[in-house]
């Protein structure tokens, strides 16, 4: 066997380096330029930024559906919107919002930024990255032309069975929902399987497990959250579908099935599903806070202990959605006790992060102002889920605008303030320029202000007793102000968010250019140019603290060797981040994007037959195999047996 | 203002492939077994679910499905796996020739697998439509089934790519090596499922 | 607080309003909703104002400058011990909600005393089937969408659906309890005060789920025993000319296959029964208050204000409709 020496071959080192060693990397890593180019890449900056607009626009048509029901629901007997409608408007907002724009855009950024916070040049996998927008884009697109189609799902977003069955939907409807529902599994399924390979394999040098930043460390828990509880929906909406398509049982209690089978199922997903929205913003706040107040967070240790205990309790929660069914009051007091136990993790977070401001010295840039009015609002939303973990209040306040109040404290002030806040921070890293400051400000207050305008009445409307999910109400029971109060604010929030995109786009052409480290932070990411060429680092960082940019002041020390005429990673081992392997990273391919169009064919077309499902997957196969197909021809220049 | 590199390690020397834990590839076949596992764990769930407010199981007057294909399915499964560790320790010596015939053997078994399984539909005495008990048991064969296949189909094509030029670089061995594991774990998530198809609807009253 | 002042005063101000609030405390139930609603928002009301407390001042304390040279860890030994005991505080606060939360709740999952009215409900897309239940069948009153309870008496409610799921709840006297089909679940109520109540369907049940609201009374045991005695009466024959010309409209034509009027021909099961619809509070489940105006508007266009219900539009001549009101408005 022929054994050829690498020795020979071009690598990065003291000899290759600067002006020289761009070319050279440049030319490797970047992709062919046009149509195909953007089609086939496999950069994960770029599917990044793609994944993130996407999902914002989702929160935009998300958010509009939102105004509709505000504006339907400000005076009693509205009539605006016909029921029919409105059921499909509630349930479109809802699947937009948690399966279309919160879960993808916190599984973007991190596609983003985390492979640069490691300091490695791409994310693991990245072909199935690609695939991964694909299919999400996909099934993004059947949701929303199914809408516009009148055949927009109308069951809510968690399509409880029977009414989401068979004989209480027909027409496709409900089948649009389920199989949207597996294009946005299979999507974030593959980006937690390759976060977690990233994060495990992909470290810098010297970057173990405890120098990790906080967000990294979240991101991790949030991939195996991912993991565990996706399968449940699509087991879920799997059996709904053949119940609807293939004449299965599983949820007909005429013939031995259970309704309630469902709800178990779709919880066990849908509670983790919320830390999985969250989990991911607390890293952010993390991050931002470290940058803001100007130190480390402080007690590291117990916001990772904190992330993983929440990470594990998410698990045994699920039946606090499901108090009012009737199960034994005694496995009650279990979901009460848990619910409650997993606010504790949270309650360590956020002391930490104000005992980092305590010991710190805060700057309000607008990012920080975000923080501030998370911690201000998301604990609101947080007290309130206690009081709705306790049974006997649940069973008034379960179905009432008290919910919803609390889910979008929690969302919006948990999850929405810190991904606005971490837009703000590093789209100077993605973009090469700062976001305007002074807009930004404005734009806090103005959505800080209208969501406690929007939500803060819906506590009361709910403890007056309005039930949710009714597109309209009857005038004299209390219920005319606090939703007119509602609809302004929610008014207001919409012209915060049209606000911020419009800073986004103009700061695009005339921010001011920002450079690589403009907030003076301490992460990787911060150490290689905005925004990052497309191998993100000339040379890998070597890493010895938690905070590498504070603590090597002028100089980066990086290690070398890494081959600059293919594209090649390091891999360090799992624990403590020792160099093990040097990598292949694949190259840029079409075959993910047709990949996905098979896919794609296949699960629609299954909707009307299911005979597609076998006849689609040979497509589907075919597609894979020539991803997978080496295409190399003959020996690689380097030793093939060692 | 970028931060200047400070030279220290040179890492050329590196291998570019590792077996186990040391490759990129271990890993993500690991989280699939995650994923798919709790799939299995859950399609489970859902069956002593069903199963629990159930006077009998089956129940009546349905009766329990006919043990011998699925039996004989268990055995080849079961004996399948000498061949295939057979395989996974050519793989990870290097050994092309072994490697090449193993992966056929396992293609072969994997054809007569297909073929009792089409046997042990025929014998659950239960169509998916009649109910719920036909439905989960309908389901746990084709959940395995789906596994089963695409680690088939992993296995011709890397039966076939390791026959040509592609088969004598170190990834694909990797390759092979992490398709033998996928191979156990195909096996091993049917030994419940067997248990749970044929022998608890005659365990249970 | 600032935003838990106000929630607080509202409450107060909603307990004493509203005939559909779960701050009403009209039943033995939600009585004890009261008191553990407001152990709870004093509580985290309390962990609130820390928190704020705590960030306010964190923030103000030393404001950072943009030239700001990062800082190291350190000098925060006396916060670790801090951290323990806020640990430990929140869990004392939780163990005390969870406790307070599970003695409620067990005082109020209590037996269901013997001496309790037996009452059936079915829910319908988009009604209430009632059934008062009595040893002797004869005596078994049958009503939509409303409820007649005696104050001070327990009723046990056993619940179940014809469809899909919905939710039974009259907030001002206790929680709610879902009605999932293939299974039977109930809910015992105790009502202290008299007064006009408004319950609502709670879970989402399709296009007229705003729709499904339950008109319930609370009075009186001699009032109850008065109106479970009429409810038993069979329905009176038409008196008048138009009365009969909507007598002989219902007897014949749609309405009879549909509906129930005991004492006539028509016997329907499929929905509400209407042998005393004129003594109700409403029609169509809450849609209309009970008038002659809106009886003729349900009538003639019953999809109009309640659009997908399961009562088709009928199409009746202006002289039938004007018969049929009249005899309805009979049915007391
Ligand atoms: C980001 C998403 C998110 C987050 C983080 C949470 C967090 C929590 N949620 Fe929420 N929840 C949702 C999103 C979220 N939820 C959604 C979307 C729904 C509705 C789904 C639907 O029906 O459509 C829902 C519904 C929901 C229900 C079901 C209500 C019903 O339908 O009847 C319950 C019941 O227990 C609940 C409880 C909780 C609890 C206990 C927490 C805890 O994790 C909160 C922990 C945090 C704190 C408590 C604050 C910080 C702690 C302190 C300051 C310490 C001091 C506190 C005390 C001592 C009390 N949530
Ligand atoms: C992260 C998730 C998320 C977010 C961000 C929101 C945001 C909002 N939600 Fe949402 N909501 C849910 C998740 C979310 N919601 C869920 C899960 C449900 C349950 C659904 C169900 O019951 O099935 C729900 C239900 C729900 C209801 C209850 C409906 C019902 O039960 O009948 C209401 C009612 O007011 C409501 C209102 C709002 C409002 C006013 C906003 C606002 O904050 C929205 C603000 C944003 C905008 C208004 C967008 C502005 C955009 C533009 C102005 C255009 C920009 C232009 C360009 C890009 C060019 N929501
Ligand atoms: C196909 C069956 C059907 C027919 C025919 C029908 N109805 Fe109905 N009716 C219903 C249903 C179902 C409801 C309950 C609708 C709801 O509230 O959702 C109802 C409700 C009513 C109500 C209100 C009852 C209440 O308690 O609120 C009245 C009054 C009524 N119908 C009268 C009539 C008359 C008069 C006719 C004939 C002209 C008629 N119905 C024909 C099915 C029918
Ligand atoms: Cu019945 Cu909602
Ligand atoms: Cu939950």
């Amino acid at each position: 066997m022929t054994v050829l020496s690498g020795k020979e071959l071009p690598r990065d080192g003291v000899k290759l380096s600067g002006e020289a060693l761009h070319y050279r990397l440049d030319k490797t890593w970047s992709r062919q330029p046009g149509l195909w180019g953007w089609l086939s890449t496999v950069d994960h900056k770029e599917i990044g930024r793609r994944y993130i607009i996407t999902a914002m626009i989702f929160l935009a048509l998300g958010g509009l559906l939102a105004l509709a029901m505000r504006m339907q629901l400000a005076r009693p007997e509205s009539g605006l919107i016909d029921p029919d409608r409105y059921n499909q408007i509630f349930t479109m907002h809802g699947t937009t919002m948690m399966f279309l724009f919160a879960v993808p855009v916190m599984e973007a950024v991190a596609v983003y930024l985390i492979p640069l916070m490691l300091g490695t040049r791409n994310i693991a996998f990245p072909r199935l990255n690609a695939f991964s927008y694909w299919i999400y884009l996909a099934g993004g697109i059947l949701l929303w032309v199914a809408f516009v189609l009148d055949i927009g799902p109308d069951a809510g977003w968690f399509a409880y069975v029977p009414l989401s069955g068979p004989e209480y939907s027909p027409g496709k409807r409900t089948d649009v929902w389920a199989q949207m529902v597996t294009f946005t599994e299979i999507a974030a399924l593959a980006v937690a399987v390759e976060l977690v390979a990233t994060i495990f394999k992909q470290r810098a040098p010297g970057m173990t497990l405890a120098r990790m930043p906080l967000y990294v460390w979240a991101i991790l828990i949030t991939a195996f959250m991912v993991i565990f509880s996706m399968p449940a929906v699509t087991l879920a909406s799997s059996f709904l579908l053949a119940d609807r398509l293939v004449g299965t049982q599983f949820f007909n209690p005429f013939e031995r099935g259970d309704a309630l089978l469902w709800q178990h199922l779709f919880w066990f997903f849908g509670h983790p599903e919320v830390y999985i929205i969250f989990l991911p913003a607390t890293g952010f706040v993390s991050q931002l806070t470290e940058t803001f107040c100007r130190r480390p967070v402080f007690a590291y240790s117990a916001v990772v202990i904190a992330l993983v205990s929440n990470g594990i309790l998410a698990f045994g929660l699920w039946v606090h959605h499901m108090f009012a069914t009737g199960l034994p009051r005694l496995g009650y007091s279990f979901y009460t006790a848990a619910s409650m136990a997993v606010s504790i993790p949270t309650a360590i977070q956020i002391f930490c992060w104000i005992t980092t401001m305590w010991l710190g010295r805060p700057r309000f840039d607008t990012p920080f102002l975000y923080v501030i009015g998370f911690v201000v609002t998301f604990v609101i939303g947080g007290l309130t889920g206690v009081m709705i973990a306790s049974v006997p209040l649940d069973l008034q306040l379960h179905d009432t605008y008290f919910i919803v109040a609390h889910f979008h404290y929690v969302l919006i002030g948990g999850a929405v303030f810190p991904l606005l806040g971490a837009l703000t921070y590093w789209f100077p890293k993605i973009t090469g320029r700062m976001m305007s400051e002074v807009i930004g400000k404005v734009n806090f207050w103005m959505i800080f202000l209208g969501f406690q305008i929007a939500f803060f009445p819906m506590h009361i409307s709910g403890i007056m007793g309005m039930p949710r999910r009714v597109y309209t109400y009857p005038a004299g029971l209390g219920w005319e102000t606090t939703n007119l109060i509602s609809t302004v604010g929610a008014f207001v929030v919409a012209l915060a968010v049209l606000l911020f995109v419009l800073n986004a786009v103009t700061s695009l052409f005339r921010g001011r250019i920002a450079g690589p480290n403009p907030w003076d932070a301490a992460g990787l990411e911060w150490a290689t140019s905005s925004p990052p060429p497309a191998y993100n680092f000339a040379h890998i960082p070597l890493v010895s603290s938690r905070t590498p940019l504070w603590d090597e002041r002028g100089h980066l020390p990086v290690v070398t060797g890494l081959r600059v005429d293919d594209r090649e990673l390091l891999l360090t081992s799992v624990l403590d981040a020792r160099p093990d392997v040097r990598e292949p990273s694949p190259l840029p391919t079409i075959w993910p994007l047709l990949a996905a169009l098979a896919t794609t064919a296949m699960f629609v077309s299954s909707m009307f037959t299911p005979w597609a499902v076998v006849i689609g997957s040979l497509p589907v196969a075919a597609a894979l195999i020539f991803w997978f197909w080496p295409k190399e021809p003959g020996l690689p220049p380097e030793p093939v047996i060692e | 203002m970028m931060l200047q590199p400070r030279f220290t390690d040179d890492l050329a020397t590196l291998p570019t492939t590792a077996f186990s834990h040391r490759s990129l590839t271990w890993w993500g076949v690991l989280a699939f077994f995650l994923i798919e596992g709790s799939a299995f764990a859950l399609a489970f769930a859902s069956y002593f679910f069903l199963m629990n407010h159930e006077q009998g199981w089956p129940p009546p007057p349905w009766s329990p499905p006919d043990l011998l294909a699925g039996t004989l399915f268990t055995i080849v499964m079961l004996l399948s796996e000498i061949p295939n560790s057979m395989l996974k320790h050519a793989a990870e010596h290097g050994q092309l020739k072994k490697v090449r015939a193993g992966l056929l053997i396992i293609v072969a078994i994997g054809v007569l697998l297909m073929v009792l399984r089409i046997f042990e539909f025929a014998s659950l005495n239960v169509l998916w439509t009649d109910n719920a008990y036909g439905s989960i048991m309908w389901a746990l064969l084709v959940l395995h089934l789906a596994h089963f296949l695409t680690d088939w189909v992993d296995s011709c094509v890397l039966a076939a790519l390791m026959h040509t030029e592609h088969g004598i670089e170190k990834r694909r061995f990797v390759d092979v090596s992490e398709n033998a594991m996928y191979w156990r774990f195909v096996w091993l998530t049917w030994l419940p499922i067997y248990v749970m198809v044929y022998w608890l609807p005659r365990w249970i009253p | 607080m600032r935003r838990l002042l106000p929630g607080l005063a509202a409450v107060a101000l909603v307990a004493c309003e509203g005939r559909q609030s779960v701050t009403g405390g009209d039943g033995l139930h939600s009585g004890q909703f009261n008191s553990l609603f407001l152990i709870f928002l004093l509580v985290t009301a309390f962990f609130y104002l820390l928190v704020i407390a705590f960030l306010v001042a964190a923030v103000v304390r030393r404001r950072g400058r943009a030239e700001d040279r990062p800082e190291k860890s350190g000098g925060e030994g006396g916060f670790r011990l801090i951290l323990i005991g806020w640990v430990a505080l929140v869990a004392l606060g939780l163990t005390g909600l969870t406790a307070a939360s599970y003695f409620s709740d067990a005082a109020a999952g209590g037996a269901r005393p013997a001496n309790a009215i037996r009452i059936a409900v079915t829910a319908n897309q988009w009604w209430w089937d009632v059934r008062y239940l009595d040893p002797v069948p004869a005596n078994t009153i049958r009503t939509a969408n409303e409820l007649h309870l005696p104050v001070g008496v327990p009723v046990h409610i056993q619940l179940k659906s014809n469809d899909v799921i919905h939710s039974f709840w009259v907030p001002n006297l206790a929680g709610k309890q879902d009605l999932i089909p293939g299974r039977i679940t109930d809910i015992t109520l105790i009502p202290r005060k008299e007064g006009l109540y408004r319950g609502q369907c709670a879970e989402f049940c399709g296009l007229q789920h705003a729709h499904m609201a339950l008109d319930v009374t609370v009075e009186p045991m001699e009032t109850f025993e008065a109106w479970r005695r009429s409810q038993l009466r069979p329905a009176p024959p038409p008196a008048t000319p138009l009365a009969v010309t909507g007598y002989n409209y219902i007897m014949t034509q749609e309405c009879s296959a549909c509906h129930n009027i005991s004492g006539t021909p028509a016997s329907g099961q499929v929905a509400p029964d209407l042998t005393h619809i004129a003594s109700r509070r409403s029609i169509g489940a809450g849609t209309f208050p009970m008038s002659r105006g809106h009886l003729y508007a349900w009538i003639a266009d019953p999809q109009s204000a309640k659009p997908g219900n399961h009562m088709p539009y009928v199409g009746l001549e202006p002289h039938e409709l004007h018969g049929v009101v009249a005899y309805l408005e009979t049915l007391k």
